[in-house]
């Protein structure tokens, strides 16, 4: 619709930005056993990472960092580490999600569940992002926007 | 519209005072003698599992599946997004 | 009566909020403004329960070794934190969705007016 207009400041700001955004997204979900924080916000700062470059860059770029058809498997990844975690409780002999039950050694039941939160919230953020930029890859589809 | 922030005004002003520690919700029993679950929340959780940040206990542990089935919902968002769109693309193109 | 007021205050911020959103649901005719206005109906439901969620002299629901925890009234309510928390992220979900809905009416019937819209399903 409207003519691409670049320049490339906007592009080098972004691309400045955008590690340090996206290392404090990881921040937040691995530390949200300590401080305010989880997969939820988390996996929103990721997408805010990752949609800046969109934003700036345009189609030609974005698809340097992640092409439009991996999104849809990162979700898949995301939402199939949440149910694997909770398919391994029930094999061991627990209830389904009952984190008590995984079959890490060494560790008695308070920490286990420790760890299982954990890994729920790596899926949690994973599923987020890739749902977020997967909506907005494909409200601009069809687009004319560089 | 006014009238009804009227009324929903009105019927705010019977609401327990924002804050109280006194409130029934932030008890320890309800009126029916079981434990409430916010007290018993934020009294258990890091015995549970040894997170200093309830909220991510509750929402990790205790409602483990309702946050399952919220990232069902997500996920579903996603491929509705994908699938709607695509399919208006190509009934343009035809 | 200041007590009273200091009580209730942040439940009329609420409601001003509800009606607000309410009245863009109802009255506009424009598909995505009515979305706006779904948006801020929602917003106002989630603020009314972080504000149940509050007690005075009391701090966030992350664990102090200095704050014992056996009086509860030393810590904010959790649980309606936790339900928000899904809220929102389903909220922005399900208005990824409309906005995709509208895209696709757009480009099917090219206007968001409501009765220009009836009239060109007609």
């Amino acid at each position: 619709m409207n003519k691409p207009f670049q320049t490339p400041i906007v592009l080098l700001g972004a691309r400045l930005l955008s590690p340090y955004i996206m290392l404090f997204g990881w921040y937040v979900i691995i530390h949200g056993h300590y401080s305010p924080g989880g997969g939820f916000q988390g996996g929103a700062l990721l997408a805010a990472s990752i949609l800046l470059i969109r934003v700036a860059g345009g189609r030609r770029v974005a698809q340097l960092q992640i092409k439009e058809f991996a999104t849809t498997p990162l979700a898949v990844v995301g939402v199939s580490i949440y149910f694997a975690a909770g398919l391994v409780a029930v094999a061991m002999g627990g209830y389904f999600l009952d984190y008590g039950m995984l079959p890490i050694p060494g560790m008695d039941p308070a920490w286990l569940r420790y760890t299982g939160i954990l890994i729920i919230e790596v899926g949690i953020g994973l599923a987020v992002m890739a749902i977020l930029v997967m909506i907005y890859d494909n409200m601009v589809r069809g687009e004319d926007y560089g | 519209m006014v009238l009804f922030a009227a009324v929903l005004i009105y019927a705010a002003s019977d609401l327990p005072y924002r804050g109280d520690p006194d409130n029934l919700m932030h008890a320890e029993q309800s009126i029916t003698d079981t434990r409430v679950m916010g007290s018993y929340f934020i009294q258990n959780a890091y015995r549970d599992a040894r997170t200093p940040n309830m909220v991510t206990v509750v929402l990790g542990d205790y409602r483990s599946i309702d946050t399952f089935g919220e990232q069902i919902v997500i996920y579903t968002a996603g491929l509705i997004a994908l699938l709607v769109l695509r399919k208006t693309k190509r009934r343009r193109v035809v | 009566m200041a007590d009273f007021f200091l009580g209730h205050y942040a439940y009329w911020f609420t409601i001003i909020l509800l009606c607000i959103g309410l009245y863009g649901i109802l009255f506009k005719k424009n598909l995505i403004k009515k979305t706006i206005g779904l948006a801020i109906l929602q917003i106002s439901v989630v603020m009314y329960f972080v504000s149940v969620a509050s007690k005075w002299d009391a701090t966030v629901p992350v664990l102090d070794p200095n704050i014992p925890v056996d009086q509860v009234a030393n810590y904010l309510n959790p649980l309606p934190h936790t339900l928000m928390l899904t809220a929102i992220v389903v909220g922005v979900a399900t208005l990824g969705v409309a906005f995709t809905l509208l895209i696709a009416v757009y480009n099917r019937y090219e206007t968001l007016d409501e009765e220009e819209l009836i009239d060109k399903i007609q």
